[in-house]
């Protein structure tokens, strides 16, 4: 087996002009087909750990790998050409609202065809089957050329996913992407992520904050507070210290037992909702 | 259709053909018009004319500088006199506009049949004529000079203040208005506890904004004789003195950047 | 509590420091006095005014369209081909302009050149940029139609440049990672999000357009203007009325349609 990571972050850093450290100093390393989970209260620096990584924040200092590739050290078109092998998923899902479903899936293809072909929205061949594909997959194929903002939370961010892998991406990118969503709709969206991500090998560094949600899907944990990691280690090692050092004190025994009541709830729903269809 | 399937490939296209058609006829249709008005515009412009503007440009260019900074003091009056101009003319549309506005809106209107027909006929009206134009009118009637400058810029604010204040008022929470019907307030108490203190930061700021517009239009308004610094450039034009000309627009450009500025200061604290 | 043990209240005032308070009520009475006090109205002219005034509102009820016929018709044409071409014109500038004016869009030179050239535009009033080319270019529609494209540019680019900074930040951010261009980010980002407004601006600036060419024939720069001012040197107030009845006509009218078109685009 490869054994290069698919991702290496090195020391990163992140000072915002105005003075606040956001990364401290990060350090990180992702292999092939891994999918990991990045946990940690609001402001911590999960954010903008991503946005490090495909350069839409630009790192203070740190170097970051693809594979072999230095992200940090390229600019221009090279970045371009580097960001279309890196599918990213949006906590409101950013999709362009005005545009159809079709159109929102087929952007992922911005970084591999001429402007010419993208304005006149004559995409190869190859990228519109694949785009019907993907729209299959995630199961909005008979929506394809409706308006973008006619579809409910759920359905946008299938678009969303649905864009970020017609990339054909190494690696993915996902930035709280159940935040915006009611919990049912949450665990089908992450079900349908991870079954994707297995099912193509594809490594993933979910930004998360609902620690439950997390622990259902994902194999390996990190805790970031303030900038730094604080935790890093299989689902199983993410115990009541391991959540105090990331969140600060609280009853971890209670949540962890109401989350679990409301999680068989909402299992419950689910299972009636699948029944009655 | 965009989900057609020629043979094996599945194959999308942005815009049904029926749709395209009608883009490219509505383009097509734009084009021709704007060659059509431009060939009846232009019937009569003597190209000769255009083609010497560049020397007709830098000839009036070299005749303005540099400007004739002693002039100055002639404009400190029509100055005082344009502001005054703009100030009481956007008053005295604010005292008009607010009772028109309440009639014009359908919350507040005493009548649907005849005052709100009125209230919008006169608010409609006053908005489609230019206050220059006004003051052309204004100046036969009430002689030349400030006054027609000030009830130019009245009538022609009046619209303005009117619309923007009616469409406020429509616009506003009607919960209040409930709750104050609700505590048995006659007509004039609903207005003033639940409907005023909705609109009232609006009306400042429009009629600030007004302001700041009138500022700017009654520098001009002199050109058709309804006083102000707009007289001095009219004079200065048709005496040729391109020098003086100049120091009057340095003054104008002043003036309206100042109250362009003060009027965003307000306009901001009160939001 | 007050003397008698029974509380008093009373609303606070609007301006709570009782110094600056004074001093802006006072300023503002002051002002007010001078103000008025500038006002000479000489009581006799207007006097004798409001005689004509009133000939001339009687003039509305029977205005004349017939008798100046060929002139108000020619001016209103020139009115509207100025109209159309200036927005046009205007419209296709105000676009680049109004990418270039863009904080979030270009580099910080483009954008400076694109803010100066629509504060230029904009800080002039119309009448005096159309006194300029009237000058330059000669007496006519076709000094009339450079003013508005003018105005049109200083209005359009820079409410167009607002648009495009308001954009909502993360469909840019979503394009942008998928690695596009400068030019496809422009066409997948930002031009969904702010054609309609573009489209609406342009309905609006025809409209206005209108109106301000039936102004800057005043100063010689063609359309209904000129017409109108023929006819009251002339105290033709009833030719006058019919023309002022067809501005407002034609503004109504040309309101309306914007209004509902920008509705129907949104």
């Amino acid at each position: 087996m490869n054994r290069t990571p698919a991702l290496r972050i090195a020391d990163l850093v992140k000072r915002y002009r105005t003075g606040e450290e956001a990364l401290k100093g990060v350090s990180l390393a992702v292999a092939p087909g891994e999918i990991v989970g990045v946990i940690g209260p609001s402001g911590a620096g999960k954010s903008t750990l991503i946005r490090c990584i495909n350069r839409l924040v630009e790192p203070t200092s740190g170097r970051v790998f693809l594979g072999d590739l230095e992200l940090t050290a390229l600019s221009g078109r090279a970045l371009r050409r580097a960001r279309r092998r890196i599918g990213m998923i949006f906590q409101e899902f950013a999709l362009v609202e005005r545009l159809t479903v079709m159109e929102n899936v087929l952007s992922g293809r911005l970084g591999y065809v001429s402007f010419w072909q993208s304005f006149t929205r004559r995409f190869p061949p190859a990228d519109i089957e694949r785009a019907f594909a993907l729209l299959e997959r995630v199961g909005l194929i008979e929506h394809a050329d409706k308006r973008a903002d006619a579809l409910s939370g759920g359905q946008r961010q299938r678009v969303g996913i649905a864009r970020a892998l017609a990339q054909e991406p190494d690696l993915l990118l996902i930035d709280e992407p159940t935040a915006a969503l009611d919990p049912k709709t949450a665990r089908q969206i992450m079900r349908l992520i991870c079954e994707i991500c297995r099912e193509r090998r594809l490594p993933a560094i979910i930004n998360i904050h609902d620690v439950v949600l997390a622990q259902q899907f994902v194999e390996r944990i990190v805790g970031l507070r303030a900038g730094t990691i604080v935790f890093d280690g299989p689902i199983e090692a993410l115990d009541d210290a391991a959540l105090t050092r990331i969140y600060g004190e609280e009853d971890w025994t209670t949540v962890r037992q109401r989350a679990a009541a409301g999680r068989a709830w909402a299992l419950d729903a689910e299972r009636l909702e699948g029944f009655a269809e | 259709m965009p989900l057609a399937r020629p043979g094996d490939r599945r194959s999308w296209r942005h815009r049904t053909p029926r749709a395209r058609l009608l883009l490219w006829f509505g383009w097509l249709a734009l084009v021709a018009l704007t060659v059509f008005a431009w060939e009846v515009m232009n019937r009569d412009t003597i190209w000769a004319f255009v083609a010497d503007a560049p020397r007709q440009a830098a000839d009036i260019g070299a005749r303005m500088v540099p400007p004739r900074w002693s002039y100055l003091n002639e404009l400190v009056w029509p100055l005082w006199e344009t502001i005054t101009i703009a100030t009481l003319g956007t008053l005295l549309a604010v005292l008009l506009a607010v009772p028109i506005a309440f009639c014009a809106a359908r919350t507040t209107t005493p009548s649907f049949v005849l005052i709100r027909p009125l209230a919008l006929l006169v608010i409609v009206g006053s908005r489609s004529i230019n206050s220059l134009i006004w003051g052309l009118l204004l100046v036969v009637v009430v002689g030349p000079g400030i006054l027609a400058g000030i009830l130019a810029i009245a009538l022609r604010s009046i619209g303005f203040i009117g619309k923007l204040l009616y469409e406020a008022i429509e616009e506003i929470d009607l919960a209040p208005v409930e709750a104050v019907t609700a505590t048995g307030a006659s007509r004039l108490q609903i207005l003033d506890y639940a409907i005023v203190p909705q609109v009232l930061p609006t009306l400042v700021g429009i009629s600030v904004f007004r302001w700041d517009i009138n500022i700017r239009e009654s520098t001009v308004l002199g050109l058709v004789g309804a006083g102000g610094i707009g007289l001095k450039l009219e004079a200065s034009l048709n005496m040729l003195a391109w020098p003086q000309v100049t120091t009057i627009l340095i003054v104008i450009l002043a003036t309206v950047l100042v109250s362009e500025w003060v009027s965003a200061r307000i306009r901001h604290a009160i939001i | 509590m007050t003397a008698d043990g029974r509380r008093s209240w009373r609303r606070p005032p609007l301006i709570a420091d009782r110094r600056l308070r004074w001093l802006i009520y006072g300023g503002g009475l002051i002002y007010l006095v001078l103000a008025l006090a500038t006002l000479e109205v000489n009581w006799l002219r207007a006097w004798e005014g409001l005689g004509r005034g009133w000939a001339f509102v009687q003039s509305f009820l029977r205005p004349d369209f017939a008798s100046r016929g060929p002139d108000i018709l020619n001016g209103i044409i020139e009115s509207l081909t100025m109209t159309v071409t200036a927005t046009v014109a205007g419209m296709l500038v105000s676009v680049p302009i109004g990418i270039g004016a863009a904080r979030n869009l270009v580099a910080r030179p483009i954008y400076l050149l694109c803010r100066g050239i629509v504060a230029l535009a904009r800080a002039l009033p119309e009448v005096i940029v159309a006194i300029f080319f009237v000058a330059m270019f000669g007496f006519g529609p076709f000094a009339g139609f450079l003013t508005l494209t003018f105005n049109t540019i200083g209005f359009v680019a820079k409410l167009l440049a607002e648009a495009i900074e308001n954009v909502e930040h993360a469909q840019v951010e979503a394009i942008r990672a998928t690695g596009a261009s400068w030019a496809q980010l422009l066409n997948y980002a930002i031009q969904p999000q702010v054609m309609p407004r573009l489209i609406g601006l342009g309905l609006y600036r025809l409209d206005i357009n209108f109106r301000e060419s039936a102004v800057i024939g005043i100063v010689g720069a063609g359309g209904i203007g000129a017409t109108l001012e023929t006819a009251l040197d002339r105290y033709e107030y009833d030719t006058a009325a019919a023309i002022l009845l067809v501005i407002v006509g034609i503004v109504t009218l040309a309101e309306s349609v914007s209004s509902h078109l920008r509705r129907w685009v949104q």
